[in-house]
């Protein structure tokens, strides 16, 4: 079991989340960075969608009750355990009574904590992610406070330390840069209910992210995006990435915490293989769009998909090579 | 471009389609969109087929290579769609109009021109019909609203909604299960439980139960 000691901002318990319960109205809740919480668990053999913890702000401060293998992925920390500093994208290894520091986030919006055997909170409604609107998963389905003990569940992981290729390195865009996050769009319903020189203005904002973004969603500043005539849908069904455009004219992306149902009219959905870049994507930085096709955006998943593969095969090559020796 | 008495079907990304049905928000047609749901459930690579109002959405197990033999099926399904009538149960929702929650009262009754009375015995009166479940776990959108008491939604939504919240938006109505962001307009609340996620099913209500609002108590 691991113990809370410290927390800043709402950190969660989260796995890959709970995708087959939206005819209850309930959301998938997840990992804001799923391909770091895969990485995290792949470092560890764990399954990939073993939950681990979401952390937003630092500092955070936890420590280990048994000697156990951990990582941290996703955005770039400066850590400690037992005294000892540790890379992000790194494996570890804590003894029973260390203390883990997480201190600073140079970039990136969410750190992973992942543990040898993951979290082992109760499965409710097929998943360990904390659902903050309904009050379940997760801790009893809140954020974590300085106390709160989690369990984790039996671990192989060996014992070696071990680093791997971070995403936002491997998976970079050619286009991307330091102060501005890039993701990729396929356009959605009532992308046609804005004239051409709306959707241009669309495509050429950079556009700021509001203080009021969160895992519910991203809510972005920036020139008026509206309609020709004002647009009330009625209630459909939604997913994590899809961008709504109110009538203010100022786009939200929905993310995981998001309602499953809406009606505000849909300029566009970020693609899943770019919504982890959501994710990582700080208050107060900027995001722009890029149009792309639905079998370009397919190709984008396979490249993914071909990095945490990759990620796999090296994991497992470097355990052989030891155990060999 | 669709004609308008076709349905329209639209990609939410790689994770999901959505088909749109031509046609009124009315219950005969509701009863198509939940034939096309039980049909599409069954199809390969189809995690679930959710109702929205005259809408269904279809997540992906894993993402369609290609879409046209999908949307085929979708628009075959929905011509083929004979409605099923659910026979729902009849539940009894005691609401209290206006107040701290229900504060938008007052401002749909001047929008919709109508006194504060008005207002609540118009949305009192039908029986309504639980469409679809969506939004956020437990909560229902109905089907019966009266359209005199029509708003738009909120220009910005609110970061912050009472549960059990009653509100307006647009042409629909609902019970809002828990405390969230919203972008309708509560008019009164209700202490009713929705969903739990201990129960064997965790939402109270399915599509095809009837609500009736029990006016409670009307704070003007």
């Amino acid at each position: 079991m691991i113990e809370i000691l410290s927390v800043t901002g709402p950190a969660s318990v989260q796995d890959l989340g709970r995708f087959d319960q939206y005819r209850f109205g309930v959301g998938t809740s997840g990992a804001m960075d799923d391909v770091a919480l895969r990485a995290g668990n792949i470092l560890l053999g764990n399954d990939e969608n073993a939950a681990g913890i979401e952390i937003p702000m630092l500092p955070f401060k936890l420590s280990f009750g048994r000697d156990r293998a951990f990582a941290l992925t996703g955005a770039g920390v400066e850590a400690e355990i037992a005294g000892r500093s540790i890379p992000p994208w790194w494996r570890s290894y804590a003894r029973a009574g260390d203390v883990l520091t997480i201190k600073a986030m140079s970039h990136g919006a969410r750190c992973y904590l992942t543990v040898g055997g993951g979290i082992d909170v109760p499965i409710v409604l097929g998943s360990r992610s904390t659902q903050f609107r309904g009050e379940f998963g997760g801790l009893h389905g809140r954020p974590l406070q300085p106390g709160d003990i989690l369990p984790c569940a039996a671990s192989t992981a060996t014992i070696g330390e071990l680093g791997i290729e971070p995403a936002d390195l491997t998976l970079a865009r050619a286009n991307a840069s330091t102060d501005e996050t890039i993701v990729r769009v396929v356009i959605a319903g009532e992308y046609d209910g804005f004239d051409g020189p709306t959707q241009a203005l669309f495509w050429r904002s950079s556009w700021k992210i509001t203080p009021q973004s969160n895992r519910y969603g991203y809510r972005l500043q920036g020139p008026a995006v509206k309609p020709r005539v004002p647009i009330e849908k009625r209630s459909h069904g939604i997913v994590p990435g899809v961008i709504q455009i109110p009538p203010n004219g100022q786009p939200i992306i929905q993310m995981r915490d998001a309602q499953t149902s809406g009606g505000y009219p849909k300029i566009a959905t970020v693609i899943r293989a770019d919504l982890w870049r959501v994710g990582q994507a700080r208050l107060g930085g900027k995001l722009r769009f890029e149009q792309t096709a639905y079998t370009d955006a397919l190709a984008a998943e396979a490249e993914m998909s071909a990095y945490l593969d990759r990620l796999r095969t090296n994991v497992r090559l470097v355990e052989e090579i030891r155990a060999c020796r | 471009m669709t004609t308008p008495d076709r349905p329209r079907i639209s990609l939410l990304g790689t994770s999901a389609l959505l088909f749109e049905a031509p046609g009124a928000f009315d219950l005969p047609h509701q009863r198509r969109i939940w034939s096309l749901a039980a049909t599409a459930s069954a199809w390969p690579g189809i995690r679930e087929a959710i109702p929205g109002i005259t809408n269904l959405m279809l997540t992906f197990e894993t993402p369609p290579r290609e879409l046209k033999t999908l949307i085929t099926a979708l628009n075959d399904g929905w011509d083929e769609a004979e409605g099923i009538a659910i026979g729902g149960r009849e539940i009894k929702l005691p609401v209290t109009y206006g107040g701290e929650i229900g504060s938008s009262l007052k401002s749909v009754a001047d929008h919709c021109g109508l006194s504060v009375d008005d207002v609540v015995s118009i949305h009192a009166a039908p029986l309504y019909t639980v469409f679809a479940l969506g939004s956020h776990p437990g909560y229902c959108y109905l089907g019966g609203m009266d359209p005199r008491i029509t708003m738009p939604r909120r220009q910005t939504p609110l970061q912050r909604s009472a549960g059990g919240s009653v509100s307006i938006g647009g042409s629909q109505t609902g019970v809002s299960a828990s405390p969230g962001p919203s972008g309708w307009h509560a008019i009164g609340h209700t202490d009713w439980t929705f969903f739990d996620p201990s129960w064997p099913t965790p939402a109270a209500l399915v599509p095809g139960d009837i609500i009736r609002f029990e006016i409670e108590r009307v704070i003007r």
